[in-house]
């Protein structure tokens, strides 16, 4: 286990050393029209980091994330857990879930800008929608395939549906329903960026589209950078513990 | 007709029937959506007047191009990495990372570089498409059982009859989920870039009609993506579970 940590480190070092270098190959090759170094990005950004304006856009996506992703574990779980307690509800709707899952759902955000107009809660909504699959869908998958005597146990305890639900079925499908969360995180992230990216006034997307108009390549690299890491840096630590709850498991 | 499909499309009626109750009781007011079978009547006009029909083919034709180039290549990746251990486990975490990363991101990045043409929505579709065939395409090669393999061997098949009679048959299954989700990623990617920002396309007229309020455009247009999507998923799924059942894995 030690050593397969070890290794595991070490591959990850020699990967992200190897994206700079392409990255710089990449710049070496295109040069300064389109791209900047990492070296450089990695300044502007430092740079950038001590405008007000950039806290700015960074609280307001981080709020809306936020809320957004505190939906999306509710519904989900909500939604998986009634699902998986009746088998038929739970055959019939998989599928259609799974078919919801794969649309490009972008093209529904028009829609919910006109119900929501302009704003923030417009991008919460937008994010909300791309995690709710995920979290109900694991959810699900996990009720059903917890061990029957376990379900069992609690009959014969005689324990209401919530009770069923926070003594047994929880604890047991803890797990998966990490696995379900760590998905819906990154999805709910990607919405709402996306939703910043179309139409929004404040937030990370929205200052990477301007950056677009104002053709400020340093911007768009720092921007772009920022979410990557970030993305990748959360769910590298939410993979660790995922990982972790099913090895105990 | 199964208990099951009864139950789905119950599902969907009560859905649509409401939205239609909600639309014409103005609970839902037209500006934000008009009732489902005005959807449906304007849907059917757009198609019959043959409108947007330059569009939806510049737009799918995007598509097939994102899909085929990362199918192809996707494949082709995965089963060298397949033969060599070092640098798969180097690339396992960027894999487990990938699809946690915006890479709709890189959509103004692309534009800047490339300008504003097909070039940046095919990319990003290719981006988003390739790691799931790459992915499961090495899952697929993992699990060619080494019985098979040995009696490869002992037959003395060389390299290329060992593919044509024992992997290729062996992986279709993992070969058509690498489809499915090659496509429905492309089509994510392309529609969505057309949407962000784009000159033409189906994504870029739904964006276009939203900021002229033309709802008799742009529902039709989501409706038409949505079965689009919808429709391949459940025809590649359907073709899936055939291929699953035949072995008995299903």
């Amino acid at each position: 286990m030690q050593r397969q940590e070890g290794t595991t480190l070490r591959n990850t070092v020699i990967l992200i050393v190897g994206l700079f270098l392409v990255w710089e190959l990449a710049y070496l090759v295109v040069g300064d029209v389109a791209l900047r170094s990492p070296w450089q990005t990695i300044q502007f950004l430092s740079k950038l980091m001590q405008t007000d304006l950039f806290w700015l856009h960074l609280a307001d996506s981080l709020k809306a994330f936020g809320v957004a992703l505190a939906i999306a574990v509710a519904l989900g779980l909500l939604i998986g857990f009634s699902l998986g307690l009746h088998r038929l509800s739970g055959d019939a709707m998989e599928p259609m879930l799974v078919a919801l899952y794969s649309i490009p759902k972008i093209t529904l955000y028009p829609v919910i800008l006109l119900a929501f107009g302009i704003g923030i809660s417009a991008k919460i909504a937008f994010g909300a929608i791309h995690g709710i699959i995920p979290v109900a869908l694991f959810t699900l998958g996990a009720v059903r395939t917890i061990k029957p005597i376990l379900i069992k146990t609690g009959r014969v305890l005689k324990l209401g549906p919530t009770d069923m639900v926070r003594e047994i079925l929880f604890p047991a499908a803890v797990p998966e329903i990490f696995t379900g969360i760590r998905v819906g995180f990154s999805l709910t992230l990607i919405g709402t960026v996306l939703g910043e990216m179309f139409a929004a006034q404040r937030g990370l997307g929205y200052l990477l589209m301007s950056a677009i108009s104002l053709y400020n390549v340093d911007l768009i690299m720092a921007v772009t950078f920022l979410l990557v890491v970030l993305a990748a840096a959360v769910n590298t630590l939410l993979l660790v513990i995922d990982r972790r709850l099913h090895h105990a498991g | 007709m199964s208990k099951l499909r009864l139950y789905q499309i119950a599902v969907v009626a009560a859905f649509i029937l409401l939205l239609e109750a909600l639309c014409l009781a103005g609970v839902i007011d037209k500006i934000t959506m008009p009732a489902p079978h005005i959807i449906v009547r304007d849907f059917i006009r757009m198609i019959l007047a043959g409108r947007y029909f330059d569009e939806i083919g510049k737009s799918l034709a995007n598509v097939l191009i994102a899909f085929a180039s990362a199918y192809l290549t996707g494949v082709i990746i995965g089963t060298i990495l397949h033969g060599h251990k070092t640098t798969r486990e180097i690339l396992d975490p960027l894999f487990a990372t990938y699809y946690a990363i915006p890479v709709f991101a890189f959509y103004p990045l692309f534009i800047v570089m490339f300008g504003l043409g097909d070039g940046p929505q095919v990319l990003i579709g290719f981006m988003l498409a390739i790691v799931a065939v790459i992915v499961t395409t090495l899952n697929g090669l993992d699990r060619v059982p080494t019985v098979l393999k040995k009696t490869a061997q002992v037959n003395g098949l060389n390299a290329l009859q060992t593919a044509r009679h024992i992997t290729l048959p062996f992986c279709a299954p993992y070969l058509l989920t690498a489809a499915k989700l090659a496509l429905a990623y492309a089509f994510i990617g392309v529609i969505g870039s057309e949407f962000i920002m784009a000159r033409s396309g189906m994504g870029y007229e739904i964006s276009y009609a939203y900021t002229n309020f033309d709802n008799a455009t742009m529902y039709p247009l989501i409706l038409l993506i949505l079965l689009l999507s919808i429709a391949a998923n459940s025809l590649l799924s359907r073709w899936e579970r055939v291929l699953l059942a035949r072995r008995g894995q299903s």
